[in-house]
């Protein structure tokens, strides 16, 4: 993993250190808050419904285990107790003082940290596959291209204040996990046609109020022009795109209003000369960096404990069914931990089970954790004779339900419980819906299936990209859920299509289950997943279940 | 045509602490909603509103809530919004909820 340089320690000591008067001259008065809100939004910290909120970012969502351990004693210390971890690979901290937020950052700094650009109209935090470095399908680790990303965005001058913020995601692999199609830039890592590393880069895509699959921009994109093209993207947005309304401000509206020729030509015509520009130092850094990502030194030790805990264990095959994936190593594992038991807030995680994952990530895990954009915490090398001793462990701190992937592994962002954008509750519709479908005992049977909750239109919860989607509103002073069909995240991407009126609160989680069981009578065979079903037939027969007195009044 | 003005409270939150607050009657800061003064007419609320505003080495972010009046009489949220701010988050015990 990248470890900070000087200059990196040095930047953030004196960020935080300037943060620091900052707070303790809107303290004093010396600043008004017009004057101060974007400085600390620049910091990361947000006024949230009942509290500030302190959103820290975990670049590319990678952690070591101590740096997961500080966030657990700043949960501990100067939060309640928890953290939530976003569809952004971040972790927010929901209850902070003002007063004790340039503590926090000193103690973020500590290990590595800060909540830099995690806010504002700049390059977010750079996102990726959680399952990188250690995926089976991988062609290359993508954190090296992140982390170059990373520092060639922090602070840069020309794009501090953009349009509208812009999110770049990155994945090594075919299958994507990062859901690049929905982001202002995505980038996948491919190889020419004589084997030689570079990108395909999609941009334009967006969720929000206008959702949009992103476009290639460039099949192929050689590895070495990966700043100055991506530089050129962001100046001609910076050029083109719209200021007088921050709706249509994305790059996505650019794109959509200008054409894709024209923004290519015109990227193009800007990476000639950004291409002279960049005078091959990117390159030294980009090989440093990769020398930083080396992987783990893998170890060599028999599995017959793991196969015996196979066997001899149905709670443990289940787990092992469920939350493991294919590690380029066969020998390995890549376990997804879920913050999702049946009831509890997607996402949130307390201090002691923070802890948890840290100590198992030291002992079994080469030092690695990963937060994905569903909200769950993956040990992404485990070597399979530890399995045993790692699931027990889960087990005694709640973290070791079987449901990756299923119906209950539902992303719901904070929505109105906690942000100050959101028109409805998002996180107790989650909590329902498993809740429900952990009584019915029909989750395994359901299979493959994400479901995806926003509390506002802008879509945090990422709903436009769920089987089910489920957009929390207001109508007329009440919260109603809109339910959107057929969305899909991955290299397949689809945005979902409204299924028809919304339900009320109360009526959303009944909706959810007819939806279920109907697509249980249609589905071909028990292998056929909800979004296959959804594509084989179209939308008409999940309506009819989920309207049923619409449909007997129309007949 | 102007929209028909509907009562308000003035709240805010906590510059140091974050906590949702409201002016009262007193022209202090209370933190229960039922101890808010009730803002029946525009005239007030906005003179309510305008010296919050001057407030800004106590207070974050003053705004005027839509209100009614509960069966006591006391001012009560018009707006589910108001209610959750009032009250805490749902999927856990604390916030405003806790302190009572």
């Amino acid at each position: 993993m990248y470890s900070y340089s000087q200059f990196d320690k040095d930047f953030i000591a004196e960020r935080n250190k300037q943060f620091r008067a900052q707070v303790e001259r809107r303290i004093d008065g010396s600043l008004t808050e017009t004057e101060f809100k974007p400085l600390r939004l620049m910091n990361g910290l947000y006024l949230q419904l009942h509290a500030y909120m302190l959103r820290v970012a975990i670049p590319y969502g990678t952690l070591r285990s101590a740096q997961m351990r500080q966030l657990a004693m700043i949960a501990e210390k100067f939060d309640k107790g928890y953290g939530h971890f976003t569809t952004r690979q971040n972790i927010q901290f929901n209850w902070p003082k003002l007063r004790d937020v340039p503590d926090i950052l000193d103690a973020l700094a500590e290990v590595e940290m800060h909540a830099i650009q995690t806010s504002g109209n700049c390059v977010r935090n750079v996102t990726s596959d959680h399952f990188a470095g250690a995926a089976a399908d991988e062609i290359e680790d993508p954190r090296p291209t992140a982390e170059l990303l990373r520092q060639w965005s922090t602070d840069h001058p020309e794009f501090a204040f953009l349009g509208r913020k812009f999110k770049i995601a990155v994945v090594g692999s075919e299958t994507d996990r990062a859901v690049t199609k929905s982001h202002d830039i995505g980038l996948r890592m491919v190889r020419g046609a004589n084997g030689e590393a570079g990108y395909e880069v999609i941009v334009g895509g967006g969720l929000g109020r206008t959702p949009m699959v992103g476009k290639v921009i460039r099949d192929f994109l050689p590895a070495e022009d990966l700043l100055p093209y991506v530089e050129s993207i962001l100046q001609v947005y910076n050029r083109l795109g719209r200021r007088d309304n921050k709706y249509k401000a994305r790059i996505k509206i650019t794109v959509h209003e200008n054409g894709l020729d024209v923004i290519r030509d015109e990227v193009e015509k800007a990476f000639v000369l950004q291409r002279q520009a960049f005078g091959g130092y990117d390159q030294e850094l980009y090989a440093s960096i990769k020398e930083a990502f080396a992987p783990p030194a893998f170890i060599d030790a028999p599995l017959d404990a793991f196969y015996a805990a196979q066997n001899a264990d149905a709670s443990f095959r289940s787990f092992v069914d469920t939350n493991l994936a294919e590690h380029k190593n066969p020998d390995y594992a890549i376990v997804t931990i879920s913050t999702k038991a049946h009831g509890k807030t997607p996402g949130d995680a307390t201090a002691e089970q923070m802890r948890v994952m840290a100590d198992l990530a030291e002992t079994y895990g080469h030092d690695e954790l990963r937060i994905s954009h569903e909200q769950n915490v993956i040990l992404p090398h485990v070597h399979k004779s530890h399995l045993p001793e790692i699931y027990a462990r889960l087990r005694e701190a709640g973290l070791a339900t079987a449901n990756i992937g299923l119906i209950s592994d539902i992303i719901a962002c904070p929505g109105m419980d906690y942000c100050a954008l959101a028109t409805a509750r998002s996180i107790p519709v989650a909590q329902q819906i498993a809740t429900r479908f952990d009584e019915l005992k029909l989750e395994h049977d359901i299979g493959a299936l994400k479901i995806k909750i926003s509390g506002c239109i802008n879509a945090c919860g990422h709903h436009h990209v769920g089987h089910i989607g489920i957009l929390g509103l207001d109508r007329a002073g009440v919260e109603n859920y809109q339910i959107t069909l057929g969305g899909d995240h991955t290299e397949t991407a689809a945005i979902g299509e409204r299924a028809g009126p919304g339900f009320a609160y109360d009526e959303i989680v009944p909706a959810i289950e007819r939806l279920i069981y109907g697509y249980l009578d249609l589905r071909s065979s028990a292998d056929e997943t909800f979004l296959e079903t959804y594509r084989r037939l179209g939308a008409a027969p999940f309506k009819a279940v989920l309207y049923p007195a619409e449909q007997i009044a129309a007949e | 045509m102007a929209k028909k003005f509907t009562p308000k409270v003035l709240t805010a939150n906590h510059l140091l602490s974050g906590d949702v607050i409201y002016w009262d009657e007193k022209g202090d800061w209370a933190d229960a909603f039922e101890d808010a003064l009730y803002l029946d007419t525009e005239k007030l609320a906005h003179h309510v509103l305008t010296l919050a505003e001057k407030q800004q080495d106590v207070i974050v972010g003053p705004y005027l809530a839509d209100a009614a009046l509960g069966p006591d009489d006391k001012p009560m949220p018009a707006h589910f919004r108001e209610t959750f701010r009032m009250t805490g988050p749902s999927n856990y015990h604390h916030g405003k909820q806790a302190e009572a």
